[in-house]
């Protein structure tokens, strides 16, 4: 369980999350909407810990993530996050990417971390690419790569910071496609995302961002059919 | 206007002599690049450090070996250092002279290699569980290397260059050295250096193609 | 206190040194780029292939330690007769090996005109020499004159060389003064601090224009 209470963090002056509350129950889809500088994409480097915050806490599993005793390495391990800028390790083979943290974090035996990297990126649809170099593929096949990457570290969330935003759009398909599969097979996951039918879909409940408040949240049918909340009702008018 | 016989058969009798003093050659060049290497590591990290002192004492070095001519480092370390009572050998003040040099030019290399890698691929190696210093060891270092690797063989050919400087304080053994005690001794002083000159261009491309074809075998991507 | 023999006129003599080197730099600098620009656009127009024989050349002198350059033509002018001065055979092989560096420079610039923005010159009815003087050259400029400033100083350094030829320039005048004066660290280290000062602020001055002129801004 994700437990996120009266969260704030600024950067200088600007304060771009003001006092989030929000849980995430086992097996929860959650997506998270709303305009560019809303504060979504902070929220989710703060739940593992990339980015300090400045008050509240972020609970994960019981574990305070902020607090000076947990160790982050460890907590980061089972918490997947992929970002827009997919990251792939250009040095690296695509199966070499996906097991390099499984061997040196989790400390696995070349053999195990390579059967797991081996069923993830099947599962992402890479299971030809495995000793292909990265800049040798699609953007979409390395943000699906870098699915993988986190899956193979067996976490027990997924966060997805805006995947498909630095994508072409013929390709924004194929990774959306691999976010419904995680969803239906009972993955935790927040995903950020502007793409509003994908949250349609998926989504458990469905949170709107403005300006650092989280000014609704509810399941979709009640979100985007009768949404209560007046900036998201101009949000959801610009959007379709 | 050239009433001068060439003599070349007496330069390529010396051939012998002038490739042991290439081996030499070689061997300094080698040997000053692995101590620039470890001294620019060194020196990377002092201004990493964020210790004033240390960033302080690397910047003065980087700064003087790139602006100062070499022969002057060399000059530094020969006659220099006479003043603490220290004197080096001509092999050792050489040595230490382009050691000095190769470090501050390697330093800013390796800096210019970390600053090209962009700061989100430590962040990928982090978020997924790894330490600050698991991320450097298998994702930004193996990069920066690929990324320094060609202005390293670029420096390492500058030092074979640089230790024909020897003989401005006296070095007799690599190959400028030989060469002009064989000058002095034949007065054949064309002939001889032409052929030191075509022994430095053969050892400086074989350096150059032998980069190439490590490069090309380790860095793949 | 410290004391030294050192006397003013001791340092004006290393001034004069400083002045060698500043005129040898400068002579070399001007002739090596004129030929650097002569042989960029050759290499560049005459394509990879019949600029064979001309990148060959230049890569000798970037292959072949100055000091032995120095030396096989002073030997060389010596067996011709040409009676030049040491100042000239300095001269000369400095240009030379400056013009080596340069083409690279100028190449590297020319080539970093995209062809789209030439074409667009030339379908304007441009000949190839406006082309040349009103699009490439100052593009072109903007790209290699931090490049060139680096080679600037490296020539001005390595002109250092030239006092095995017997030439008494700022390091030779310096050493005169160590084997007289018997104070080697301190006379040094005003040497160095001359060469230095000259370096430093004209280095500093190139990796600002590189940052401020780099495409990505």
């Amino acid at each position: 369980m994700i437990e996120i209470e009266n969260v704030r963090k600024s950067f200088g002056t600007l304060e771009v999350l003001k006092g989030i509350d929000l849980t995430v129950k086992k097996g929860e889809v959650v997506t998270v909407i709303g305009g560019s500088g809303s504060g979504k994409s902070t929220l989710l480097t703060c739940i593992n810990g990339l980015e300090p915050i400045d008050a509240g806490r972020i609970k994960v599993d019981g574990t305070e993530v902020h607090a000076k005793s947990t160790d982050l390495n460890k907590l980061r391990s089972k918490i997947g996050i992929v970002f827009q800028q997919w990251n792939a390790f250009p040095h690296l083979t695509v199966l070499e990417n996906v097991m390099l943290a499984p061997r040196k974090v989790l400390g696995q035996s070349k053999q195990a971390a390579e059967e797991m990297a081996v069923k993830q990126l099947t599962h992402v649809g890479l299971g030809e690419k495995l000793s292909v170099y990265p800049n040798r593929m699609s953007g979409g096949q390395q943000q699906r790569m870098a699915i993988a990457r986190a899956l193979a570290m067996s976490p027990e969330y997924m966060l997805f910071d805006e995947v498909t935003s630095a994508l072409d759009p013929q390709l924004v398909g194929e990774v959306l496609d691999t976010l419904r599969m995680l969803a239906s097979e009972g993955m935790t996951m927040i995903c950020v995302t502007h793409e509003m039918k994908f949250a349609r879909e998926v989504s458990d409940r469905v949170a709107f961002f403005h300006k650092g408040v989280m000014a609704e949240i509810a399941p979709p049918e009640a979100l985007f059919g009768a949404p209560k909340d007046p900036e998201l009702q101009k949000f959801l008018a610009a959007t379709h | 206007m050239f009433n001068y016989t060439f003599h070349w058969n007496q330069a390529l009798k010396a051939l012998p002599q002038m490739l042991d003093g290439a081996l030499i050659t070689l061997q300094i060049a080698l040997l000053s690049m692995l101590i620039g290497v470890v001294c620019a590591l060194a020196l990377t990290g002092f201004r990493l450090s964020g210790n004033r002192a240390l960033s302080g004492f690397a910047t003065a070095w980087i700064e003087i070996a790139r602006n100062t001519p070499a022969l002057f480092q060399i000059y530094m370390a020969h006659f220099g250092l006479g003043n603490f009572g220290i004197h080096l050998s001509p092999y050792t003040a050489l040595l230490v002279g382009i050691a000095f040099n190769n470090a501050g030019y390697l330093a800013e290399n390796f800096r210019g290699a970390l600053k090209a890698i962009p700061d989100t691929q430590a962040r990928a190696g982090r978020s997924l569980g790894m330490t600050a210093l698991q991320a450097f060891r298998y994702i930004i270092l193996p990069q920066m290397m690929r990324v320094a690797f060609l202005p390293t063989t670029n420096q390492m050919v500058w030092a074979i260059l640089m230790t024909s400087l020897g003989v401005t304080v006296g070095m007799n053994t690599d190959l400028a050295g030989v060469t002009q005690e064989l000058n002095a001794r034949s007065f054949r002083t064309f002939e001889f250096f032409a052929l030191a000159a075509v022994i430095y261009y053969v050892i400086a491309k074989a350096v150059t193609l032998a980069a190439r074809a490590i490069a090309s075998r380790m860095f793949r991507y | 206190m410290f004391s030294t023999a050192l006397t003013w006129s001791d340092l004006a003599f290393l001034a004069q040194g400083a002045a060698m080197t500043l005129a040898v730099t400068a002579v070399s600098v001007a002739a090596g780029t004129l030929l650097g620009i002569l042989f960029g656009v050759i290499r560049v127009q005459a394509g990879p292939y019949w600029s064979m024989p001309l990148t060959f050349v230049l890569d000798v002198f970037r292959s072949v330690p100055l000091l032995i350059q120095l030396v096989l033509a002073n030997a060389f002018q010596s067996i011709a007769k040409l009676g030049w001065a040491p100042f000239t055979t300095s001269c000369v092989v400095l240009s030379l090996y400056t013009a080596a560096y340069c083409t690279e420079i100028v190449r590297g610039g020319i080539s970093s005109v995209p062809a789209t923005t030439r074409r667009a010159a030339r379908s304007l009815g441009m000949t190839w020499w406006q082309d040349m003087r009103y699009i490439v050259a100052p593009l072109a400029t903007r790209v290699s004159l931090p490049s060139w400033i680096g080679l600037t100083l490296g020539v001005m350094k390595d002109s250092a060389l030239v006092l095995w030829l017997g030439l008494i320039e700022l390091l030779r005048a310096s050493q005169i003064l160590v084997t007289r004066l018997q104070e080697p660290l301190f006379i040094l280290l005003i040497c160095g601090a001359i060469y230095f000062l000259i370096s430093f602020p004209i280095a500093r001055l190139g990796g600002y224009l590189e940052k401020r002129w780099s495409p990505n801004d």
